[in-house]
């Protein structure tokens, strides 16, 4: 065994280029036995370009990398994972189809005469899930269960290989607050016994409820390493942006609610139910209005927005568009009343990668370029460049295939596609999710500005931050029900909060931790 | 407040798609069942004898070794269309082979048709090259091989030894139907009780995370394109041996027969989920179709034309491929996994 | 009404630090080009080859008559299989398609009645078989190869049993116009071929249709959010490709002066899907060259008659063909 006071790992001078652009510029990265280290910056900045070095998923150009005492070059995750080192990836990586215990135990199958042992194999699976307070059937398909019990399989599968080290990679991204706190305890639980954790967030509460140490990245160097309890947020933030901060987002709701009370609204749900799913949500959107839509991961958020764009049927409740009660068949019947949605998940349900910023940014306004049939390419080109200046895409022509554009610009790409149709309603679930802060700050100063233009949007995000700052009024939903209704003044993060776990508006905010489910 | 954290997903549509899951693969069973009481009652004694046991066994085993190598390698998520010309190319081999004895003429086919599922597999695992179209290609390739070596023409067994391999028998079943019963039962342990196994259906169920999960995913994706080659070869020696001879279209559209009998058996085409004795038993059912076929004209009361058979196929295929998305309908249901 | 974009939008320059993928290296570029213009280069060397070494091959006579003729067939299949193949789906029942339509027209004009109605006719019922894939893919959600699948075995039993599996000899020259004739001395299969390859191009370049072939096949979801109507368009493929075999049904039965259910487009989906695979485009769709599928037909059916007339056998050409599949796969797997 290694001398136990030297760190468990230590990365240094590492370079990594990709076909000449450099990717990782001198980073070093060092994790001590023990601790659980956050490791932050911005998208682009190296992070997971650093991870992947070290887990052995891309070979480095140059550096030096230490684990437990020796040096090592894992030439595949495999090794890696052989070597006491564990990752959790941000998408939940576990095969649906096979069981939790299989997937618990994947290539590590306990074994009797050669041949795989079910029963030992499921014990001892059931055996560490109890570990992390989890009683559920092992032999259960993967895909029967949530996805933070699919991040707890990933844990215990991390927990079985006796790992040194475990790399989380945004795991709280698909959690809800509670799972998120009994995440936090499982990680509290590792550093006890004398795991070391790697922690990747975007959000800061998170870093700073649950690390010791943080690392900084920005542009393929490392440009921060201090203890977690050192550094402000304020300090953490303009050093992940290597910029002094903008002044915060002005809040500029409080002087126009009076006038937009009083105009008919762009759009009414009232009582939508489907499945189990959605239980009862009512709202209503004005023009001129950014209504946020709150909630707890599973609360219907997604399913509100799906089904007032008709992408999901509902099986009761009235949709009123101006005025005008309508049944919204599919997208296609929303997208003809001009309501617009850009959907969570950019990568699947959001952009055509092999086709060009040009086609993507149109896809919606088609039916209305067409004269017979044909598309009328000399207003699709001045609509495309009207739009790329107007937003500030940056891509180098329109014909650039859209898969090429960082993530912010793809987001300002789908944005552009619904705004071309000239939408009455936007709808926007979790519009900067994954994109960088500084895309992030423009999308959301876009966004305020076409409300001010009379545009009325549906804002649905987790980060509180966000809907705090852009709202004129939130409703919240909670297990498929609207429950409450916070305009102006009354949007605090307490108030939020509290009507998301309650399901009462009351100024009573209990920040309960929520007892780890045991509930099989 | 305590609010549950870790429900285990929605637990009746998870416990219904399992049901689905059962019915589908019972449903086959249960249709094989039928077909053969339907049989035994209707053309009685003829259809019982182990004559047509033997018959039909030894016929349905070519096809059976080609759909379990198909099973395989669509259970890692891939496809093998070059089998149909694997065994035109085994069959070739083996008879040319067999003139210097029986077991090395056994071993040649074998040999040569799991070469070709070395050429697969190397192609879409070292060149990243997708299945589809490689096995395409090798369809087109390995049936000019095969043809060339037998000169152009049906390739025929010297009398003797090599015939002899197909008429064998034991017990009353030839020695192909035991060769088919027995590769069944070891691909079914091999598929439930061994690492390789479970990888299989790792890979087909989410290769992204099998490889983060350090699966030898290579190795086992080249693994099953070798199977398939080689049982495919090892189909191609008993055509040859049955017959005496492997003509120029030996084979053609096995490939096609192989995919159907294993959808039918219930494995998934997208890959994660399958059954190896599922499998068998979409084979068996789709031959009996055939067999009776047969019988109903060979009662003539009426006359079912041979062209039926290929209709009758299709159509069965068409009501399972409607059951498989019923079922994979209901498993979306269920929860989207991000 | 048409929507205008919106007004003055937000005049600030972006501070995001986006930084486009540099494209990069000259590799890359090489490879592109040899994806893109691959086919072409091949057939050109084939050409300038088979110009200089074989005689009489610049004859009208050989090129329009025996390989033009020859491809024509094909080059019409890829098309509609460059279409579907766009959607990312695949149509593996395209030669028993053709073979029900043959059958189909030959035994409605083998019955007295008049050509323009056997045409139609068969036409139609094409169409139905296309309809018969798109729905189950486009409605069902059954993977394209298995839907196909369905027809591919059950398509060829039909059409034996519309006649019972009996070869029918045909003479009715207005109804084997599309097989026989020679307007302007050309055969007019090889007019019909380049008529469906503009006619497809010009769709697939300058209509909303091809537009969304594209984005269905890149992205499903996507587009089906962005108020595509991906049901219909994928729908619309398949009833293409359906109607594409059909024809060349039609003209095979036509050229054999003779309807026989059992040979009629054997192998044509191997063929077809060649053709588009040589020419560049993938298989996973979101992209369609439909001049790509017929140079991609005349080029593997150039170098198959190459070989041929040296004296090598069918069968080996049918290795080589193999051969540049995969090498066609090989230069494709660069992109993306």
């Amino acid at each position: 065994m290694a001398d136990q006071s030297a760190p468990l790992l230590s990365m240094q001078g590492i370079n990594k280029q990709f076909l000449g652009v450099p990717a990782l510029r001198q980073a070093h990265f060092e994790v001590t036995r023990g601790e659980v280290h956050a490791l932050i910056g911005q998208n682009g900045a190296g992070k997971s370009t650093l991870i992947k070095v070290l887990t052995g998923v891309y070979a480095k150009d140059s550096g030096r990398i230490e684990f437990d005492g020796r040096e090592v070059a894992f030439p595949s995750p495999h090794a890696a994972q052989l070597a006491g080192l564990s990752t959790i990836y941000q998408e939940v990586n576990l095969v649906p189809f096979r069981s939790m215990a299989e997937n618990v135990f994947l290539n590590r199958e306990p074994k009797r005469f050669g041949f795989i042992d079910w029963g030992r194999m499921n014990r001892e699976a059931a055996a560490i899930l109890q570990r992390l307070d989890i009683d559920v059937d092992v032999t259960r398909p993967m895909y029967d269960y949530s996805i933070a019990t699919q991040q707890m399989t990933a844990l215990a599968r991390a927990l079985s290989t006796e790992a040194k080290l475990v790399i989380m990679d945004e795991p709280t991204s698909a959690l809800a607050e509670q799972e998120v706190q009994t995440l936090f305890r499982v990680i509290r639980q590792l550093k006890s016994e004398g795991i070391s954790v790697v922690f990747v967030s975007h959000r800061l509460d998170e870093l700073y409820a649950v690390s010791d140490r943080v690392t900084v990245m920005r542009d393929g160097r490392t440009v921060e390493e201090c203890p977690m309890s050192e550094i402000s947020r304020f300090e953490l933030v303009s050093r992940m942006l290597g910029r002094e901060l903008a002044a915060e987002l002005s809040h500029r709701r409080g002087d126009e609610d009076g006038a937009l009370a009083d105009r008919q609204p762009v759009l009414e749900a009232v009582d939508l139910h489907r499945g189990r799913a959605l239980d009862g949500v009512s709202l209503s959107i004005r023009p001129g209005e950014i209504v946020g839509l709150a909630g707890l991961l599973g609360s219907g958020r997604s399913e509100t927005a799906r089904a007032i764009f008709g992408a999901d049927p509902h099986d009761s409740g009235t949709i009123t568009v101006e005025g005008t009660p309508l049944h919204l068949k599919s997208p296609r019947d929303a997208v003809e009343h001009k309501i617009g949605f850009a959907s969570e998940d950019r990568k699947t349900d959001g952009i055509i990668p092999q086709l060009s910023v040009r086609e993507n940014l149109t896809l919606a306004l088609l039916p209305h370029l067409r004269r017979h049939g044909i598309v009328d390419r000399k207003r699709q080109a001045e609509i495309v460049d009207r739009f790329i200046k107007a937003i500030g895409i940056k891509c180098s022509s329109p014909d650039q295939p859209i898969r090429e554009l960082s993530g912010g610009n793809q987001q300002k790409v789908i944005l552009a596609r619904w705004l071309c149709i000239n939408p009455k309603l936007l709808i926007l679930d979790e519009p900067t999710r994954g994109i960088d802060v500084g895309a992030k700050r423009d999308i959301q100063v876009l966004v305020r500005q076409l409300a001010d233009e009379g545009l009325a949007v549906l804002l649905i995000s987790s980060e509180l931050e966000e809907i705090i700052a852009d709202a004129n009024r939130v409703v919240t939903l909670r297990d498929g029900r609207s429950v409450a209704e916070l305009t102006g003044d009354q949007i605090t993060e307490d108030a939020l909060m509290h009507a998301m776990a309650t399901g009462s508006a009351a100024d009573d905010a209990g920040t309960d931790a929520g007892s780890p489910g045991s509930t099989a | 407040m305590t609010t549950t954290v870790t429900t285990p997903g929605r637990t009746t549509p998870g416990r219904r798609v399992r049901a689905g899951l059962l019915l589908q693969r019972q449903g086959a069973l249960i249709a094989l069942v039928i077909l053969v009481v339907f049989g035994a009652l209707r053309y009685g004694e003829k259809f019982a004898t182990g004559f047509n046991l033997s018959s039909f066994t030894g016929d349905t085993a070519k096809y059976g070794l080609v759909a379990l190598g198909m099973t395989f390698v669509i259970m890692t998520g891939g496809i093998d269309l070059s089998v149909g010309s694997v065994v035109a190319l085994g069959g070739v081999v083996a008879i040319k082979v067999s003139d210097h004895g029986l077991l090395p003429g056994l071993l040649a086919g074998i040999a040569a048709g799991a070469a070709v599922g070395v050429l697969n597999g190397l192609l879409i695992t070292k060149l990243k090259l997708p299945p589809f179209i490689v096995t395409l290609a090798t369809l087109l390739a390995i049936r000019g091989l095969a043809l060339t070596l037998a000169g152009t023409r049906a390739a025929v067994a010297a009398p003797g030894g090599f015939q002899k391999l197909g008429n064998w028998s034991l017990l009353g079943l030839p020695v192909a139907a035991w060769a088919m019963f027995l590769a069944f039962l070891v691909g079914a342990a091999a598929l439930h009780y061994t690492p390789w196994g479970r990888q299989i259906l790792a890979i087909g169920g989410n290769v992204d995370a099998a490889k983060l999960m350090g699966l030898p995913v290579v190795r086992t994706t080249f693994s099953v394109y070798v199977l398939s080659g080689a049982l495919a070869g090892c189909a191609g020696v008993f055509l040859g041996s049955q017959n005496g001879s492997v003509d120029t279209a030996a084979g053609q559209g096995w490939e096609l027969t192989a995919i159907a009998a294993v959808v039918v058996g219930g494995t998934l085409l997208t890959g994660g989920v399958g059954s190896v004795l599922s499998t068998l038993v979409g084979v068996l059912l789709l031959q009996l179709i055939f067999n009776l076929i047969v019988f109903e004209n060979g009662k003539g009361v009426i006359n079912i034309s041979s062209f039926w058979e290929s209709v009758i196929r299709g159509a069965f295929l068409l009501v399972v491929v409607l059951l498989q998305v019923r079922l994979v309908k209901r498993r979306s249901a269920t929860g989207r996994p991000a | 009404m048409t929507p205008e974009a919106v007004g003055p939008l937000v005049a600030e320059p972006a501070t995001g630090t986006a930084t486009p993928v540099p494209r990069g290296a000259r590799r890359v570029q090489w490879t592109v080009w040899a994806q893109r213009y691959g086919a072409l280069a091949t057939l050109v060397v084939l050409f300038v080859y088979n110009a200089i070494a074989t005689p009489f091959f610049l004859t009208p006579q050989s090129l329009l008559f025996v390989l033009l003729r020859q491809a024509a067939p094909i080059a019409i299949v890829a098309v509609g299989m460059a279409i579907v193949i766009g959607t990312a789906g695949i149509d593996l029942s395209v030669g028993s398609v053709m073979a029900i339509a043959g059958q189909v027209g030959a035994t409605l004009v083998l019955h007295d009645q008049p050509f323009l109605l056997a045409i139609v006719a068969a036409l139609l019922v094409s169409a139905v078989c296309g309809l018969f894939n798109g729905t189950l893919v486009a409605r069902f959600g059954v993977q394209p190869i298995i839907a196909t699948l369905i027809l591919f075995i059950a398509g060829r039993g039909i059409a034996q049993l519309i006649t019972g599996g009996k070869l029918q000899t045909l003479a009715d020259p207005d109804f084997q116009w599309i097989g026989l004739a020679r307007p302007f001395g050309v055969p007019a299969q090889v007019i019909v071929a380049v008529v469906v390859a503009v006619v497809a191009w010009l769709i697939m370049r300058f209509t909303v249709f091809g537009r969304y072939v594209l984005a269905v096949g890149g992205n499903e979801t996507a587009s089906r959010l962005a108020g595509v109507p991906a049901a219909r368009v994928k729908l619309l493929a398949y009833v293409t490709s359906g109607v594409l075999a059909g024809l060349v049904g039609l003209i095979a039965v036509s050229a054999n002066s003779a309807s026989d259910a059992n040979n009629v487009g054997v192998g044509m989906e191997l063929d077809a899907i060649a053709a588009v695979a040589v020419a560049g485009t993938p298989l996973t769709g979101g992209k369609v060259t439909v001049w790509g599928a017929v140079v991609g037909a005349v080029m593997l059916k150039l170098l198959q008659n190459t070989l041929i007339a040296h004296g090598i056998t069918k069968e080996v050409a049918q290795m080589v063909e193999g051969a540049v599949i995969i090498a066609a796969l090989w230069l494709q797997r660069h992109e993306a």
